[in-house]
């Protein structure tokens, strides 16, 4: 009855091929991209790399193009030049939201995006990574193994004692975890993270660098974030975005102390 | 809250068997002029309102839980009705006004010489039921795929819903339509061999209608309880979300618009042996308008409180326009602008609230602290 797109025949049969290719080392490759709308120039001739296993933080000012990158990337909005590779083979221009999510690239937003009316385990049983066609949908039952996937993530983002509670009930930052908790159990390769402490206690704060920090390796992380202290707690290499292209990369202190860095923060 | 609303949805669902059973069950039991006998009136009236339920649940799930504001839903109605009425209409034969074995009375007085390519196969019952699903089912995938692909949303696909409800009104208006124009079609004889205007076959109509809604409720229920049914609420609630976590949000919206569209089918395919008549003001806007109304008085995405809502708008429709058929309108608009207004929830949701409020006042425990 539902016709397969022409997105998820690319998808699929870049899956069976090989999987996605980092032979060469980055899983995201981003270049000479331009975004912009209405005249204004939300990325301009950006290019990076992402590496397989990588943690990478990317900061800037306001405006400069943070949010555009992750819309690209996840097939939200479409660039007006440049080329988007997720690996060597797949080219995530050609795929639409669902197919990218699917091929393995997922997205924490940067308002906690949970589904209010369902429970945090439902919450977390959409996001599992399966079969999401329609009808396999309808007929879908957790097996054993998914049902411990499902209590697992509950156990990391330490959202046990609410399992069957209404999502929408959460705190601010219990729906962040929620929401990093749903990104976990898409098993995906690469998870980009759109400010992830905002409204956090403190306490919160330093579990999510720990969780964060443990992630890297077995998944690429680009975080977006603006409190620099947590940034330099988790990042090895950090992005500095200005107005929509790269400005600077480089370890902490090294863009810290760069005077371009300086003189875009603090108004040139 | 859980357990309260599984225990209104048993509730609803007592009350539909003991219907369903019970008055064919008299009439077949009690002689005529018994208290406990029910008129041929009044069994055809139960049996419309449990079309019309069906019909409001068939709008719940497409309404409540998918989030789309269908305001053509009696378009789906009305064809399943129209597939029906073909069926009847070949059952009359030789029977008719002008006595053709061949062609029904309408396309005789226009002087057709011969029955229209898309009437044949209409003398079988089987087919005919086939087509009560498949045309609303076809419509209903055909425009969902081009508005949902298009990612036409809220106001603008309403709206469009209403212009599709219209625009076959016109059409079904027509005479070279072959649909019987202005008249529709009528003067059914009888229904798989049995006199249509039987005390036995409305009794048997009525038990079908009632078994229809009570399977289509438990089904819809089913549905929604499933995986898909969180799908669906999902997108509702944070639609370009959905799509991020891997979700074909346009199949999702065009799986429950389909379903919905065929449910609709079989509550005018069960409506039109009982009313004796299918007519292109089934199309009319108001029609589909009215359907919005019951399930907003009921409660939406409850699936019960739709079907609540159906039969209690029509009772005071029945009610009313008896005493002042004038007013009958005005009272619509102002009921459908006070719920709007004081019951968000409908009568669902203030049965819910009043249980609450007696429960906290008897120091029981509420369920859930937080509902």
């Amino acid at each position: 009855m539902m016709p397969l797109t022409h997105s998820e025949d690319v998808v699929a049969s870049a899956l069976v091929s090989d999987g996605v290719d980092t032979r060469h080392g980055p899983v995201l490759y981003m270049e000479d991209v331009s975004v912009s709308f209405d005249g204004f120039k939300a990325l301009n001739h950006l290019s990076l790399y992402i590496n397989d296993g990588e943690l990478r933080c990317v900061i800037g000012p306001n405006g400069a193009g943070k949010t555009t990158l992750m819309d690209v990337i996840t097939g939200k909005t479409r660039p007006d030049s440049g080329t988007v590779f997720f690996g060597q083979t797949i080219d995530l221009l050609e795929l639409d939201e669902p197919a990218i999510a699917q091929a393995g690239i997922c997205r924490k937003f940067q308002k906690p995006s949970v589904f209010d009316a369902l429970t945090v385990f439902e919450n977390l049983e959409l996001a599992l990574k399966t079969d999401k066609r329609t009808w396999s949908t309808l007929f879908h039952k957790l097996n054993q193994q998914q049902r411990h996937r499902i209590h697992e993530v509950l156990t990391t983002i330490g959202l046990s004692s609410l399992i069957n509670q209404p999502a929408g009930i959460l705190s601010h930052g219990q729906k962040q975890w929620l929401e990093i908790g749903m990104l976990l159990m898409q098993e995906p390769k690469v998870m980009l993270v759109d400010e992830p402490i905002a409204g956090m206690t403190h306490q919160e704060i330093e579990r999510t660098a720990e969780l964060l920090l443990s992630l890297q390796g077995k998944h690429s992380l680009v975080v977006v974030e603006h409190d620099m202290e947590f940034v330099r707690s988790i990042a090895r290499k950090v992005t500095v975005l200005h107005e929509g292209s790269v400005l600077t990369e480089g370890t902490m202190d090294e863009v810290q102390n760069d005077p371009r860095v300086i003189q875009v923060y603090l108004g040139g | 809250m859980m357990a309260n609303l599984d225990k209104s949805y048993s509730s609803v669902l007592s009350l539909l068997l003991i219907v369903t059973l019970g008055i064919p069950l008299c009439n077949l039991l009690f002689p005529a002029d018994s208290a406990l006998h029910f008129s041929a009136y009044s069994v055809s009236l139960i049996g419309k309102y449990l079309c019309f339920a069906l019909l409001g649940l068939s709008l719940d799930m497409v309404w409540g839980y998918a989030g789309i504001l269908v305001l053509g839903q009696g378009a789906f109605f009305a064809l399943g009705g129209y597939a029906m009425g073909m069926y009847l209409m070949r059952q009359i034969g030789s029977r008719g006004v002008y006595g053709d074995a061949l062609l029904p009375d309408f396309m005789v007085f226009l002087n057709w010489k011969q029955l229209p390519w898309y009437w044949h196969g209409f003398e079988h019952f089987g087919f005919a039921l086939l087509m009560v699903v498949l045309v609303p089912g076809v419509l209903a995938f055909v425009f969902g795929w081009l508005a949902f692909r298009s990612r036409v949303t809220g106001v603008y696909l309403s709206i469009i819903t209403q212009a599709l409800t219209y625009a076959l009104l016109l059409a079904f208006f027509r005479n070279e339509m072959g649909f019987g124009g202005n008249n529709g079609l009528t003067d059914f004889k009888d229904i798989l061999g049995f006199n249509i205007q039987s005390e036995a076959v409305r009794s048997v109509l009525l038990l079908a209608s009632g078994a229809s809604l009570i399977a289509a409720l438990l089904l819809c229920r089913w549905i929604v309880n499933s995986k898909l049914g969180r799908v669906v609420t999902a997108i509702r609630d944070q639609e370009s979300r959905v799509r991020f976590l891997g979700y074909r949000v346009e199949l999702f919206k065009l799986w429950v618009f389909v379903f919905s569209a065929m449910l609709a089918g079989v509550a005018g395919a069960l409506y039109v042996p009982q009313v004796g008549i299918i007519n292109p003001s089934e199309f009319s806007p108001l029609n589909s308008l009215e359907i919005v109304i019951w399930v907003a008085v009921g409660g939406r995405g409850t699936l019960y409180g739709a079907i609540i809502g159906a039969v209690l708008v029509n009772y005071a429709k029945t009610v009313l326009t008896g005493l002042m058929p004038e007013i009958w309108l005005f009272s619509l608009g102002a009921v459908f602008v006070l719920v709007t207004l004081l019951l968000p929830d409908g009568i669902v949701g203030l049965l819910k609230r009043q249980r609450q409020t007696l429960a906290a006042k008897t120091g029981l425990k509420t369920g859930v602290a937080s509902a």
